[in-house]
């Protein structure tokens, strides 16, 4: 039981991150209908980043995050407004393929930068660990980390959406770009911000997971943003709770199956679980049923 | 009075199709203006173009004296400038009150938005009673009126209808038409893009006839409504 519930829990912890990644996925589909695969790439920047500053500088945790999330800021406006802006309106194949070739730009620019070798990333999370139950279950203070600031993300990014002019306008691009610009609302300047706010979260992001996972390479983010993207498409892609609910989800099942089946099959189980979704639910989860116009 | 609108030469393409060839009209302010004319015509087209979300291959566009041809879209609303789509394009997620606080996204002045949803309630009562409710479960109707009531929240000197009764029943088609003449007497210049040319006549000033992307014809819309030409083209009950 305890174990189950350590297991559980850190699969929660897990989750939190894939959530915070897919967020960005899932925000910049819904608002510039395109699918970022550099995504995943920005998460491995951004601790590049933190490490740079915590390792190399010595400068405090603090500063770290601190410049891990601007910096990823900068970046997903600058890829937004190099790679992918002169191509609004063109078709989304395109689009797709310029992503997958930023991916790959990030990947080897960081390669160069860094060398093939991994670093290992010191945890910028300094909470005491917590146990419970006796002591038969510890949760880290990444975990606890990783819960608090997805919770912290979703309430946040929910009351801005809400009660902020940019998050309804957000709102009314993601539903009709044509109608939006009728309001008075700049479509770019909207999808601007939406990679502003997507590409800060992949900063957190990376951090969060190279304090649990402390191995940094080119490579990091890579699988975690592909297992994000399905946590996206899991939750129906385009909804924000779906993006939440889908990876938590992908997080749970992932260390269950870890614990209990095997470890080498979990990626396979948690692909196969969305092959099931997708195949019951073609929409995920939480999407909307795209109506057809009468 | 002064031209609110002139546009001048307008040509505009879809690819190789020549969709609007040198359309010039102009709107005086305070009058309503109808562009009438088939399915196709271009009087979508038309009004998309004076509004930005079409670029334009050559030609003019004076709104207010200043040529807003190559002007983005979004900037025109902030001048006074409104336009309601064709189909009405309402946030179908959003409630009746987003959809409404969207038309006055461009304003900042808190007292005057709470002053003009209020006005937007009185002329719309239907809108008041569905405040909370999604937009997409309002009938036609209370759409067209929804559409009307967010363009009005921008506070325009101008506002462009496209097709507002389009799909609704006689009653609507009534009240819709009824609502424009108000908002017109209020002052809002109204440039009415329609197919029920009949009733489109009867509330404008003056018309224009659209074929194929050309004016044919234009005048006095109570002289229209009796030209044999239109009578024979448009008129047919």
């Amino acid at each position: 039981m305890s174990s189950f519930l350590s297991y559980l829990i850190s699969g929660i912890s897990l989750g939190s991150v894939y959530a915070i990644i897919a967020l960005g996925y899932t925000m910049v589909y819904g608002i510039a209908k395109m699918l970022n695969f550099a995504h995943g790439d920005i998460i491995m920047v951004g601790a590049y980043m933190a490490y740079v500053t915590f390792t190399g500088l010595g400068l405090p945790p603090i500063a770290a995050i601190a410049v891990a999330t601007v910096g990823c800021t900068v970046l997903g406006v600058l890829i937004e407004a190099i790679a992918y802006k002169p191509l609004r309106g063109a078709s989304s194949l395109n689009v797709l393929i310029t992503a997958i070739g930023v991916s790959y730009f990030l990947q080897n620019s960081a390669l160069l930068v860094f060398g093939a070798d991994s670093k290992t990333f010191t945890s910028l999370v300094n909470i005491p660990s917590v146990s419970i139950m006796d002591g038969a279950v510890i949760i880290s203070g990444v975990t606890i980390a990783s819960i608090v600031t997805c919770i912290i993300v979703m309430v946040v990014l929910t009351l801005f959406i809400n009660k902020t002019k940019a998050g309804q306008a957000m709102l009314a691009v993601s539903e009709d770009t044509g109608a939006a610009t009728l309001m008075g609302i700049s479509v770019n300047r909207t999808i601007a911000i939406t990679f502003a706010i997507g590409s800060a979260l992949a900063g957190i992001a990376g951090v969060l997971l190279c304090s649990a996972y402390p191995t940094l390479s080119s490579q990091t983010g890579a699988m975690p943003g592909i297992k994000a993207f399905t946590a996206a498409v899991f939750g129906g892609i385009g909804s924000i709770p779906g993006a939440m609910i889908g990876g938590m989800v992908m997080g749970v099942v992932e260390n269950l199956s870890k614990a209990y089946i095997s470890s080498q099959l979990s990626d396979a189980i948690v692909f196969a679980l969305l092959i099931i979704i997708l195949l019951v639910k073609p929409t995920g989860l939480m999407g909307k049923k795209i109506q057809e116009k009468v | 009075m002064e031209n609110i609108l002139e546009v001048k030469n307008l040509n505009v393409f879809y690819g190789v199709i020549h969709a609007i060839k040198d359309v010039s009209f102009t709107v005086k302010e305070g009058e309503i203006v109808t562009l009438i004319g088939a399915n196709g015509a271009g009087k979508t087209t038309t009004l998309q173009t004076v509004t930005g979300l079409i670029k334009a291959r050559s030609g003019e566009v004076i709104y207010k004296g200043e040529n807003i041809v190559s002007t983005p879209g979004y900037k025109l609303v902030g001048r006074g400038l409104a336009h309601v789509p064709e189909g009405r394009r309402v946030f179908a997620d959003l409630s009746v009150y987003q959809n409404l606080k969207l038309g006055a996204y461009t304003r900042n002045d808190a007292d005057g938005i709470a002053r003009d949803l209020e006005m937007v309630y009185e002329r719309f009562p239907r809108l008041k009673e569905r405040v909370n409710q999604p937009a997409g479960t309002l009938s036609g109707g209370e759409q067209q009126m929804l559409a009307m009531g967010r363009a009005l929240m921008s506070k325009p000197k101008m506002i462009l209808l496209d097709e507002p009764s389009m799909g609704l029943s006689p009653i609507y088609v009534n009240e819709i038409f009824d609502i424009i003449k108000k908002i017109n007497a209020d002052g809002v210049t109204v440039l009415l893009v329609e197919q029920n040319a009949n009733k489109a006549l009867n509330i404008a000033n003056r018309a224009y006839v659209l074929e194929t992307g050309k004016i044919v014809l234009e005048g006095d819309a109570h002289e229209l409504l009796t030209n044999p030409q239109v009578k024979a083209a448009y008129l047919s009950e």
